[in-house]
């Protein structure tokens, strides 16, 4: 049943509803993948009868010849940032560990209601806070991809790791991810695959463990740009349990999808050419730049001004809200509590966060804590917000003149575990290119575009305006089918 | 201006006083969830994903809440802001889930207003006095722990999580606790007029922070404020005020400071002790909260709310001096409360109707009937009244017999007795029980000349100057009916026949 596993989402779809194959039988096959995958550590709960039972009922459903949803067949795999009813949500974290809700995130009701099922709930960077996967309360998720001649330990990216080193290995035809601040993007470069953050409000955060509420945003990752159209229809939506959805009707993204670029301008931004940037990368892009010009696009010079500033107000804003969406965790209600003999409420805190949070999420709430503080608040957070306004001001000058800005989605390619993580400034600016599109609550996605000269995937990334997916899926598009792009990691797993 | 004065060791103090209510929003449903906020159900048995933090949850602005807010800051004459946000304000407690309440710290939906207590001498407020309001926000409430549930635990119950709340910020405009007493039962009045709040202390739907500092007269600088938390009825805050004041100018006097701190008060002893001071201060780390955008009125909404007031319990007292002919005193106290301005109102519309006279023509006799009259025939019976036989029907009936004098006010009072004990209907009562007044000319002509008759020597008396005898005849006549005698009747031809 391997070869089911390399179809991509919408052959699959295709193949169940024509009748090539049955979903129970795509069920299977991605079930025996995960469960060989054991070194990858991609998953934190499987789910093999969650995919068996959503297969089976799509199954009857043709049988009985009825009308099946967009994703029909298509077993999926959830980051576990998702609240899903009766399956352990935990937010890759110890604070998280053996909670599990009976409620479920309108997103994942939306790809159930679409006919997706579950292959399992999949490993991030605890509380989604992390580049690199190493955050994890539950162990790191390796990367497919080695390179060249090495055995070394590959970081899959953060936070989305696991979603994308499942979608690159196989063992998933498509995940569901969460983008603050590159999350989707810098994991799909990182491995080879297709990720789309759309824009602020597309999807509902209802359900979703919040860690930036302001950025947070769900997407799907898949190894094709198409693949990504389908599943970000089915995840998108108006939802009236979250304030700050957006009430606007869900275009057929993947109806309308076409590389033809005739009459698009691409901006390329003169401010992400940065110092020491890896010269592999700056090929690709100018690579990426052919690419569009021959889907009919022309390039365009644009200048983002306050880019630089994007990163350090990121750093404030994000742990700023942060600090206080994880104060909920306290040991009252649900969770982890840590009540040590004869303790009062302060102890009770002190002890379950200590034990319950990992270093990065004590970091942050630290950050947060501070830029938030008596004295401090101005000089910082509202500092941070005049920034934010600043970057989406320069986002909007540039769309005067363009209609998608083509860069980088990372600085480097994948490096090794335990290479950054000593260093935290040098693992959030692996975020440099992806954070600004979320400051400004932007679509933004990355496709796979080569392979570097060690044999590791590169990404590039298309931002595009707000409410704009369709154009950034289409010159994501443009830009796959000229990237020739069928690189496979080699198994080792 | 108050005369609030305290006599100190070291000369005469004043005391500044600002409060900060507290009032439940009357709403089905809490302010960011849809769990209900009825009072008095099982711990916990009104509690959704939201109010009790669960992972992923979002808060959805209840826009009933937000209406009430307008309505209230309209009735206050204040500013509407048609752009407001919502802030968090992070602290860490057993009964606070989220880990920070959801309020509206930099950009309340009201802003500046104003509410005028009334003049009331016997309280010391010589004259009319308005006090500022400094703004009205959004927010929501706590849930309650529970301390003797078990011997070493506390148990919390999240059923008021997420209720509500306006914050009410006045002025230090109040001088004296009976200022700070009326500021209250005026904003609970108004509160109730609206319907944005019930005003149940008792329940808490309605709690104070009182902010009190002192200073010698004269002075102008504000002296240091101690600010008593959550004290939940009109007598306790000026109890807590009282204390506060005293307990700061023995404080001053003996040579010490007093410093900024939070104070509880205690229903027992009457007193306040301090809860944390400045120092231990929370730093609530207020940011706008992420979850919700800012909150922007449209025109439309804005007046609607507008339509829907009430007339408000200014208004109202100055229709009834006016347009009703009332006395100020009778118009205060018919419009303090939303039910007895309410009783009053229809048992007028009735009354005017039974007795075919306009509203204006019969209000004062219905307000002294309302205020007076009525209310100390039922406190007279006690329990043996049944308020439901009251209707305003039976009582227009017995006011339209005293109209149209076939009754004294005596036995007005009697009819009504037998109202409120059976339930039978006035003009029977007055028949068969034989309360009605005489007003048949012949007897009574026929009782005066008796007297007359009779008294022949105070007759002289009287015609010689003695008028104070016109009584004695008045006493003879009414004697000699039994008390029925209509009173206007035996004047009549008692002034006729003496001359």
């Amino acid at each position: 049943m391997a070869e089911l596993t390399n179809l991509t989402l919408k052959a699959i779809r295709d193949g169940v509803a024509g009748g090539d194959f049955t979903a129970r039988e795509v069920a299977q096959g991605f079930n025996a993948q995960i469960a060989a995958a054991d070194k990858l550590n991609a998953f934190i709960t499987p789910t093999p009868d969650h995919a068996l039972a959503a297969a089976d009922a799509v199954d009857a459903k043709r049988a009985a010849g009825e009308e099946l949803g967009a994703l029909a067949g298509v077993p999926i795999g959830m980051k576990d940032l998702f609240a899903t009813n009766g399956v352990q949500t935990s937010a890759a974290s110890h604070m998280l560990e053996g909670f599990t809700p009976h409620y479920e995130s309108t997103v994942s009701q939306k790809l159930w209601d679409a006919g997706a099922g579950m292959l399992g709930k999949l490993n991030l960077d605890q509380f989604a806070m992390g580049s690199s996967n190493e955050t994890s309360h539950f162990g790191n998720v390796v990367n497919p991809w080695k390179s060249a001649g090495s055995n070394e330990a590959l970081a899959p990216g953060g936070s989305s790791g696991g979603s994308s080193a499942a979608v690159a290995a196989r063992l998933c035809p498509a995940a569901t991810g969460t983008d603050t601040g590159g999350s989707i993007r810098q994991p799909a470069a990182f491995t080879g695959i297709a990720g789309i953050k759309p824009t602020y409000g597309r999807c509902s955060r209802w359900g979703i463990v919040a860690f930036a509420s302001s950025l947070d945003q769900a997407g799907s990752m898949a190894r094709t740009v198409e693949d990504c159209a389908i599943m970000l229809g089915a995840m998108a939506g108006f939802d009236p349990k979250d304030s700050t959805s957006i009430d606007a009707p869900v275009p057929d993204w993947a109806g309308a999808l076409s590389g033809d670029l005739t009459g698009k301008k691409v901006g390329i931004p003169k401010e992400y050419r940065v110092d020491g940037m890896d010269a592999e990368i700056d090929a690709s892009w100018e690579e990426g730049k052919a690419w569009l010009r021959d889907a009919g696009a022309k390039i365009v010079d644009i200048s983002l001004p306050h880019t630089k500033y994007a990163l350090p107000a990121y750093y404030i804003v994000a742990p700023a809200e942060a600090s206080s969406n994880l104060a909920r965790y306290d040991g009252v209600r649900y969770g982890l509590r840590d009540l040590p003999e004869g303790s009062g409420l302060q102890d009770m805190y002190a002890a379950t966060r200590a034990a319950g949070f990992g270093d990065e999420v004590k970091r942050r709430i630290l950050i947060g804590t501070y830029v938030l503080s008596a004295g401090y608040y101005d000089a910082y957070y509202t500092q941070a917000m005049k920034v934010r306004t600043l970057i989406q001001r320069d986002f909007d000058a540039a769309f005067a003149q363009c209609d998608v800005i083509l860069a980088p989605t990372t600085p480097t390619a994948a490096f090794a575990l335990g290479d950054k993580a000593d260093d935290p400034l040098a693992m959030y600016l692996n975020d440099v290119f992806a954070v600004p599109a979320s400051m400004a609550g932007l679509p933004a996605m990355s496709v796979p575009a080569r392979l570097n000269s060690a044999g590791l995937p590169l990404g590039l990334q298309i931002i595009g305006k707000a409410m704009d997916e369709q154009g950034v899926l289409n010159a994501g598009l443009a830009l796959e089918e000229r990237a020739n792009y069928v690189a496979v990691p080699k198994r080792w797993w | 201006m108050s005369n609030y004065r305290i006599q100190g060791a070291t000369g005469e103090w004043e005391v500044v006083i600002g409060l900060e209510v507290h009032a439940q929003i009357t709403t089905k449903a809490k302010l960011f969830s849809g769990a209900s906020t009825e009072f008095g159900a099982e711990p916990n048995a009104q509690v959704s994903l939201v109010d009790a933090a669960m992972p992923g949850m979002l808060p959805v602005l209840n826009r009933e809440c937000v209406r009430q807010a307008v309505r209230t800051g309209m009735a206050i004459e204040a500013q509407i802001n048609k752009w407001s946000r919502f802030d968090r304000k992070n602290y860490f407690y057993a009964d606070l889930p989220q880990g920070y309440q959801i309020s509206q710290l930099y950009h309340p939906i009201v802003g500046e207003g104003e509410l005028t207590i009334d003049a009331d001498d016997k309280a010391g407020i010589p004259e009319d006095k308005v006090i500022g309001i400094e703004r009205i926000h959004i927010e929501q409430d706590a849930g309650k722990l529970m301390h003797d549930q078990h011997p070493t635990m506390s148990y919390v119950d999240l059923n008021r999580t997420g209720v509500a709340l306006m914050e009410i910020v006045s002025r230090p405009d109040m001088t004296s606790p009976a200022e700070a007493g009326a500021y209250i039962r005026k904003l609970r009045a108004i509160l109730r007029y609206v319907g944005s709040c019930d005003g149940n202390m008792e329940e808490g739907s309605m709690r104070a922070d009182v902010n009190v500092s002192v200073r010698k007269v004269g002075d102008t600088q504000l002296g240091t404020r101690t600010e008593t938390k959550n004290v939940n009825s009109v007598r306790f805050v000026m109890q807590a005020i009282e204390h506060e004041v005293q307990r700061q100018i023995d404080v001053i006097e003996d040579g010490g400071k007093i410093v900024q701190e939070t104070r509880l008060f205690d229903p027992g002893t009457g007193s306040t002790r301090s809860m944390r001071s400045k120092e231990d201060a929370h730093d609530y780390r207020y940011f706008p909260d992420p979850d919700l955008l800012p909150l922007e009125l449209d025109d439309g909404f804005v007046e609607e709310c507008r339509a829907s007031l009430p007339e408000l319990p200014d208004a109202k007292r100055k229709r009834y001096e006016s347009d009703l002919g009332l006395t100020p005193y009778n118009a205060r106290e018919l419009t303090a409360e939303v039910e007895t301005f309410a009783r009053f109102e229809t048992l007028l519309s009735v009354a005017a109707k039974v007795m075919g006279k306009s509203e204006a023509k019969v209000a004062t006799q219905v307000a002294n009937w309302s205020l007076s009259v009525a209310p100390g025939v039922i406190k007279s019976l006690g329990d043996e009244a049944d308020l439901s036989n009251a209707t305003p029907e039976r009582q227009s009936a017995i006011l339209a017999m005293q109209d149209r004098s076939e009754i004294s006010g005596r036995q007005a009072k009697e009819i009504y007795e037998i109202v409120l004990k059976t339930g039978r209907e006035p003009d029977e009562i007055a028949d068969t029980e034989g309360l009605k007044q005489v007003s048949d000319t012949g007897a009574i002509e026929a009782a005066i000349d008796d007297i007359l008759a009779n008294n022949q020597d105070k007759v002289e008396q009287y015609r010689g100057g003695k008028d104070k005898l016109y009584g004695f005849f008045v006493g003879q006549t009414m004697k000699a009916m039994q008390g029925k005698a209509n009173p206007q009747v035996v004047n009549q031809i008692l002034k006729s026949k003496l001359g």
